[in-house]
């Protein structure tokens, strides 16, 4: 109510300015002419208007054309006049108007519809502005006229392209429209020639555009002959019930082409019976006894017999149709001379991509594994060295990915903050590790597997308490901005900066680990106590102690895993459950105890799921599926593990 | 010590059971059943759904409650456990006696709990958009079928966006199967080649999609332009929209439209790189009507200032308001009186207009698609006059045959071929 | 174990093992008193969804059983007996889909103006079955669907099956403690995520629904079909506490336990340890199959969500918290643990106000589940069951820690204080 008031009385104040505006400009004019089109703001009907301005030759065109796409133009609801406006607030806009840009007024957003085009529509105006703005003077504008045409290119950008491309100053955005012009010249060149070399200036380029542009032009169409034509644009020659061209295909293909007779569906076939019941029986068939296909068949054939229906193929016609025919593919994207060319450069092209993608490939398995390797890493130390199952290994996790949203509450600069919430995650993780070694594992030391059950019930405990206090939703944890975005090597071959982060924070806990265990007197020690508890006690390591540090930090690294796998995927109570089996997985497949056999098994794990889900790539689940089970195989043969311990130290 | 226990629980169970027998005409308090996971995967979203539930309960007894009672919401918890549905809608409805039931997220634990409803003949009103191919008696569809959302938002790619080639992610489980077969099919109608048609499943929380990412923008090599049709479910898509904005995949390059997302699961995320993707819904918290606005400063001042409003939650309140209607009309809280004051029941949306329910147990929806902007909300950029909801989906050759009408045919499953009502039952 | 007394061989089993005899009276007992308090057979005092509860409950117990046998008995922690649980329940429900839908389609063709030919019928129950998850053909798998007898094989054989391969593999690599455990998780991971899939061919997340309609029985009241399943789940956990006993008597009880306590020492003797803990293995996947072919028509749906490895960390959870290495600890524990998990999930609990924060159970429950179940496992490693020798064990003699020999590997202690 208050807000109706407030909005009244600034209506009132401001209602006057609204209307002085020039409705008779020609700008506005032919706006109004477009208006229904325009209005309406659907991609299918939009584009007389776009034309129309376009093509008006009125200097203000181009203005209209940036604000309509930038979704500042606003439509007066009472006048139908189009203005372009600023938003102040939530409900006020300062408005003014398209014939001389003057400000008409700042006004309530009620009287006004903002019009909203699609992102379809907005493509469109893009393509229509790119002849405005491929010289435009500002460098950004240019930029966007190349990324319209990129989206969407004419056949009309290409002369627009060359006229602009002698004034060009600026070295990229030259090479960027040399490059572009090349490419519209393979769709749009006028001459055979011009496009052959503009194909071949693009051999080995890896981008999709290029491939693309090609792409079209070796496009091609099945058709079917008695004997196969004698041209130069006929490319492959197909075998009915081939892979390419399936039996069924190749007979459709037939009847479409009026060289066979059609074939009749079970469904039809029935209708077509139920049609011709006559006094309980088809064709003097029974009713009853057509309980079989074969009954039906027959009873079918008897009915054509009659003439009542019309005959259909049986399967020796279909054979003999179909043994009688070749079927072979025409090129109808472009001239043969062109195809030719296309497809030597797609060929190349093609090699490389292959070449590219098992790269990335290999790139995503890295980038897996890194991730397996840093989930696993904290139990190669709670679970490898001190051979504890610490169930919780996942919660420890969850309780650094928490830790790194909590502070982001409080830090709202997310590089601080994450600078702040590692070192915080350790140190949260490593008491919360502390804590249950001193107060739960320690009493059961010899009992491994009660140690499983009693990290069990700490796991779900903790899951619970972590829902209790955040909630089910997921949290955000944001990466700072200069982890945004992907390394791009070419358009296959690119990585996110936030797995590369990964990939470096997993080298750098290797490192630490390495350091530790083998360069420090706590790793000294802790190597004593695990290999002799009580040999190390005598020489004056206190084990109780030692364990206790032990577990402490592999769980404080498991806390900056967590911040980690936070910002790369989601930060939910239940985190920690996704990666718990797949790194003891991990760790067992690798061979328990050893740095190496965890990297090495972590490695294994990664890039066999990537290889996976490469030859199957609709079904990731399937990957997963039968990661395990090759895991599951792989321990009955080395039930060690990739790298077994020898001796004294397997048995400890 | 179990006997013990065991006898307790019996004794309890006979308190429960001599409590009024079952519930004819009006026994007050009248009692409205929430079925809606509060642990377990699920709780992220149902939570949500069973405190506007509450609340609505609530806001109905500030109005002087229903035929002179008041409501009495029964919260259960089946903690994401698909066959507890079973357990505890029948224990909602024989031991509790509710009168309705709210509940059920995804389409299994509504198709566990249907038998149930069946058999006892209850009344659950379903919230979420599903699949569709099922209309059983005693489920009021609330949410969206396929062609209130993914068929208009199908065509929305093709018409408006001119998308060529079609990438179908989706989540493991049997609403993104059936929504993308039948997309396949619609896709297929509408001259789209099936190798332009590119299908994915990934598992639940599934959070390594680099390798999805880079198939996606590989789609685009042959010159046609690429969209992205989501039903990813739940946290997975976290990772997802991470990956896509790592990629540096625009919405003008490569749209993605989700029908799992809304405003709920973009506030676990960073929206700045996403703006512009889109979504399609029948309700989204911006839209710009004064009952909208009423209901979203409701929720905000019980619930807190950063909580958001969602399709879902529009779909309870419709679906709550015309029960409570229909509930007047009848003058009983008795199913089958109720069930039949349901059909034509109309209820004003929260986006304008004004939903009817339909015999076939759904209801007319306007279809709106949003743009994802910078603050995690969606900017509607299309919005239809109300769509009918369909049971049968025109589009699968096994389903089209098919029609549901409750109040003349008396039959969810209705083979117009054949015209035979296949069974009375619904199939689970 | 104090009911396995050496020395009384001779007498007759049921003497020998007072417990069996005391846990079949209760159980009958129970049974008649459920039966009594029913709706469908007595004066309707339990409700039919406490009677499925009580049923599923003794299932439960059943399954329990096996895992005891395999843990406590033989110390095989197995986290993945549940995977043949479900696999009971899916053979089972293969064959009520299947059937309850032939009679649907047989029923709605039958109106239809031409007789149905066979294809028409499987492509009819195909489509009914499948339409949900978008396919209409019958995958290999369905192919013994429609009889019942070969589906109940199948409730044996293919759990059966599964762990005789799996065991064969693990044992004869001598994969053994923690690794088996992990193992047997990752080998119930596989499984339920293959059938997460819809390719698995058993309708994928959906499952099989709908269990609790018995075909051609659609009139019989859900209170009388639930006592049904009560009986049968009373009468096979009746059994299997039989079978399980008598297995953990005799000779063959003997080694197993040896082998729990030093699998290395067994293996001197000669013992062919492996192939013990096959048998084993497989015995108690074959239970836990009957029991799952049992609990889920009760439970009317199954989904690859119940053989998620978390459900096999309960089985352990229950059978911990029951006290292992006695059957009826097994029993105890599940029937305990998962009637107060109903209780408490249920929201029949009343909230506790602490005036600043009010716990409600709801949320808390699971901490306290998770939380006791540390407690057990430190204060009170023989569980619930331990209860029970406060009492019997009175008698046993008191050695004021005197040592029982001279190695400390024999745990001859530790048996004596059981």
């Amino acid at each position: 109510m208050l807000r109706f008031v407030a909005s009244l009385f600034v209506c009132l104040t401001l209602a006057l300015p609204a209307f002085a505006q020039q409705a008779d400009a020609p700008i506005q004019q032919l706006l109004q002419s477009q208006s229904d089109l325009i209005l309406e703001s659907s991609r299918r009907t939009i584009a007389p208007a776009i034309d129309a301005l376009a093509n008006s030759g009125l200097p203000e065109a181009q203005v209209v054309m940036d604000k309509w796409q930038a979704r500042e133009m606003w439509v007066n609801e009472e006048t139908g006049l189009f203005v372009y406006a600023e938003e102040v607030d939530r409900d006020t806009l300062r408005i003014f108007d398209f014939a001389d840009g003057s400000e008409i007024g700042t006004v309530p957003d009620d009287g006004f519809d903002q019009l909203k085009p699609n992102s379809g529509i907005r493509g469109m105006i893009g393509t229509a502005l790119v002849q405005f703005q491929l010289s435009d003077p500002n460098r950004a504008t240019r930029q966007r006229a190349l990324d319209a045409i990129e989206r969407g290119a004419e056949e009309s950008h290409l002369a627009a392209l060359r006229a602009s491309i002698p004034t060009e100053e600026d070295a990229t955005i030259l090479a960027r429209k040399q490059r572009l012009e090349r490419l519209l010249t393979i769709a749009y060149g006028e001459t055979d020639a011009e496009r052959i070399a503009a194909i071949e200036s693009f051999a080995g380029d890896l981008s999709v555009d290029v491939r693309a542009a090609l792409n079209p032009l070796v496009a091609t169409r099945v058709e079917a002959a008695e004997t196969l034509p004698d041209a130069d644009d006929i490319g492959r020659v197909l075998k009915p019930g081939s892979e390419a061209l399936t039996r069924d295909d190749a007979y459709a293909l037939l009847v479409r082409a009026d060289l066979a007779k059609p074939r009749i569906s079970r469904e039809d076939q029935r209708n077509a019976l139920i049609a011709n019941i006559d006094n309980g029986s088809v064709a003097g068939i029974q009713v009853a006894t057509l309980d079989s296909q074969a009954a039906r068949d027959m009873a079918y054939a008897a009915l054509a017999d009659q003439g009542t229906v019309s005959a259909v193929a049986t399967e020796a016609e279909v054979d003999d149709r179909l043994a009688n025919h070749v079927f072979y593919e025409r090129y109808i994207g472009a001239p043969p001379e062109v195809v030719a060319a296309a497809q030597l450069a797609l060929r190349a092209i093609e090699n490389k991509v292959a070449l590219n993608q098992a790269f990335d490939l290999g790139l995503d398995a890295l980038s897996l594994a890194s991730i397996y390797f840093l989930a696993a890493i904290g139990l190669a130390i709670t679970f490898g060295v001190m051979g504890v199952i610490n169930m919780a290994h996942g919660e420890f996790i969850m309780m650094g990915a928490y830790t790194g949203y909590v502070v982001q509450l409080f830090i709202p600069d997310y590089t601080l903050s994450i600078l702040v919430a590692i070192p915080l995650a350790f140190a949260v993780t490593f008491g919360a590790g502390v804590a249950m070694e001193r107060l739960v594992i320690r009493w059961l030391y010899h009992r491994p597997l009660e140690t499983l059950l009693a990290t069990f019930g700490i796991s779900i405990a903790l899951q619970q308490i972590a829902k209790n206090i955040f909630g089910t939703q997921a949290r955000p944890l944001t990466a700072p901005g200069w982890l945004d975005g992907s390394l791009v090597i070419n358009d296959i071959v690119s990585i996110s900066f936030i797995r590369i982060a990964i990939f470096v924070l997993a080298l750098l806990f290797l490192a630490l680990f390495l350091f530790v265990m083998n360069r420090t007197r706590l790793g000294l020690e802790v190597r004593a106590v695990t290999q002799n508890p009580r040999m190390a006690a005598s020489m004056g390591i206190n084990p109780d102690k030692i364990n206790m540090l032990t577990f402490g930090f592999g769980s404080g690294i498991a806390g900056i895993a967590g911040v980690a796998i936070g910002l790369y995927a989601k930060v939910t109570s239940e985190m920690g459950s996704d990666y718990i089996v797949q790194s003891f997985m991990t760790v067992v497949v690798g061979g328990v105890g050893n740095i190496w056999g965890t990297l090495l098994g972590a490695t294994m794990v990664g890039s066999l799921q990537k290889g996976i889900e490469f030859l199957n790539p609709s079904n990731t689940l399937a990957a997963q599926t039968y990661m395990i089970l090759f895991i599951i195989l792989f321990i009955q043969f080395r039930p060690k593990g990739i790298i077994a311990l020898k001796g004294r130290a397997a048995e400890a | 010590m179990s006997i013990k226990f065991l006898s307790t629980t019996a004794a309890a169970a006979l308190i429960a059971s001599t409590l009024p027998a079952l519930a004819q005409d009006v026994s007050c308090p009248i009692k409205v059943g929430v079925l809606h996971s509060l642990s377990g995967t699920m709780a992220i979203s149902e939570t949500t759904l069973k405190d506007t539930m509450e609340m609505l309960v609530d806001i109905q007894n500030d109005k002087g409650g229903l035929l002179g009672c008041e409501l009495e919401a029964v919260v259960v918890d089946p903690a994401s456990d698909w066959p507890l549905f079973a357990e505890k809608a029948r224990e909602l409805l024989t031991v509790q006696n509710v009168d309705v039931i709210f509940g059920s997220w995804t389409s299994v634990s509504r198709k566990s709990a249907l038998p149930v409803l069946e058999e006892l003949n209850g009344l659950m009103f379903y919230p979420v958009q599903y699949e569709g191919e099922e209309s059983s008696k005693n489920v009021f569809y609330t949410g969206a079928a396929p062609n209130q959302q993914a068929i208009p938002a199908t065509d929305y790619f093709l018409e408006e966006l001119g998308v060529e080639k079609f990438a179908l992610l989706g989540t493991d489980y049997v609403y993104p199967r059936t929504t993308n077969n039948i997309l396949e099919a619609y896709l297929k109608d509408k001259g789209i080649a099936e190798e332009d048609i590119f299908v994915n499943y990934t598992p639940f929380g599934h959070s390594d999609w680099s390798k999805i990412v880079a198939d996606v923008v590989a789609l685009g090599a042959d010159g046609k332009k690429v969209g992205v049709i989501s039903t990813i479910n739940g946290d997975a898509n976290i990772g997802f929209y991470k990956e896509l904005a790592a990629a540096g995949i625009s919405a003008d390059d490569i749209p993605v439209v989700a029908f799992s997302v809304g405003e709920e699961e973009l506030s676990g995320l960073d929206t700045t790189n996403l703006v512009g993707h889109l979504a399609a819904w029948n309700y989204f918290q911006s839209a710009d009507t004064p009952a909208n606005e009423e209901w979203v400063a409701a929720w905000k001042e019980r619930m807190g200032d950063d909580r958001v409003t969602n399709d879902p939650m529009e779909a309870h309140y419709i679906g709550f308001n015309m029960w409570v209607n229909a509930v007047t009309d009848a003058g009983t809280t008795d199913v089958d009186a109720v069930r039949t004051a349901m059909y034509g029941q109309e209820f004003p949306n929260l986006t304008g207009g004004t939903a009817v329910m339909l015999p076939n147990h759904h209801l007319a929806k306007p279809v709106l698609i949003g743009e994802i902007t910078e603050d995690g909300q969606f900017d509607i950029i299309s919005q239809t006059e109300e769509v009918p909801g369909d049971a049968w989906t025109d589009f699968l050759p096994e389903s089209a045959v098919l029609t549901s009408d409750w109040a003349e045919l008396g039959c969810g499953m209705y083979n117009t071929q054949t015209e035979t009502c296949v069974q009375i039952k619904s199939n689970y | 174990m104090s009911d396995v007394a050496l020395g009384s061989r001779r007498q007759p089993f049921a003497l020998r093992f007072p417990s069996v005899m005391v846990f079949l009276a209760i159980l009958a007992l129970f049974t008649l008193g459920v039966t009594i308090l029913s709706e469908g057979f007595g004066i309707g005092v339990i409700s039919t969804s406490f009677v499925k509860t009580l049923g599923k409950t003794l299932c439960l117990c059943l399954v329990a059983l096996a895992m005891d046998l395999v843990w406590g008995y033989c110390g095989i922690l197995s986290l993945g007996h549940m995977a043949f649980f479900g696999l009971g329940g899916y053979a089972i429900g293969m064959w009520l889909m299947y059937a309850r839908t032939e009679i649907i389609v047989l029923e709605s063709l039958a109106a239809a103006p031409l007789p149905p030919t066979p294809q028409e019928v499987s492509d009819g129950i195909a489509s009914q079955i499948f339409g949900v998850v978008g396919a209409s053909e019958f995958p290999p798998i369905w192919v013994f669907a429609h009889s019942l007898p070969l589906q109940l094989a199948a409730v044996v054989i293919v759990p059966g099956l599964l762990a005789l391969v799996f065991g064969w593999l693990a044992f004869r690599s001598r994969v053994t403690g923690v690794y088996l455990s992990i193992l047997t998780q990752a080998m119930t991971l596989a499984l339920s995520l293959h059938l997460f899939q819809n390719d698995s061919g058993l309708r994928g997340n959906n499952g099989l629904s709908g269990l609790q309609n018995l075909p051609g029985l659609s009139d019989v009241p859900q209170s009388i079909v639930s006592m049904w399943f009560f009986w049968a789940s009373a009468l096979a956990l009746g059994l299997g506490y039989l079978l399980c006993a008598w297995v953990v008597s005799g000779k063959f009880g003997s080694v197993i336990r040896a082998i729990r306590d030093d699998e290395a020492r067994v293996r001197f003797l000669g013992y062919p340890v492996e192939a013990f803990k096959l048998v084993i293995f497989t015995l108690t996947a074959v239970i836990a199959g009957i029991a799952g072919a049992l609990y889920y028509p009760q439970a009317g749906i199954i989904n690859p969500a119940e053989i998620a490895p978390i459900a096999s960390i309960y089985l352990a959870v229950w059978v911990a918290i029951g006290g292992r290495g006695r059957l009826y600890g097994a029993v105890i524990g599940a029937a305990f643990v998962s009637l107060v998990s109903t209780w408490f999930t249920g929201g029949q609990a009343p909230d506790i106000n602490l005036g600043f924060y009010t716990i409600s159970w709801v949320d808390w429950w699971t901490v306290l589940l998770g939380l006791s179940f540390v407690c057990v496992t430190l204060y009170a490693p023989k569980g619930i069951g331990g209860l029970v020798d406060l009492i019997v064990d009175r008698r046993s003699p008191n050695r004021h820690g005197a040592d029982l020999g001279p190695d400390q590997g024999a745990l001859r202690e530790q048996e004596a204080e059981k």
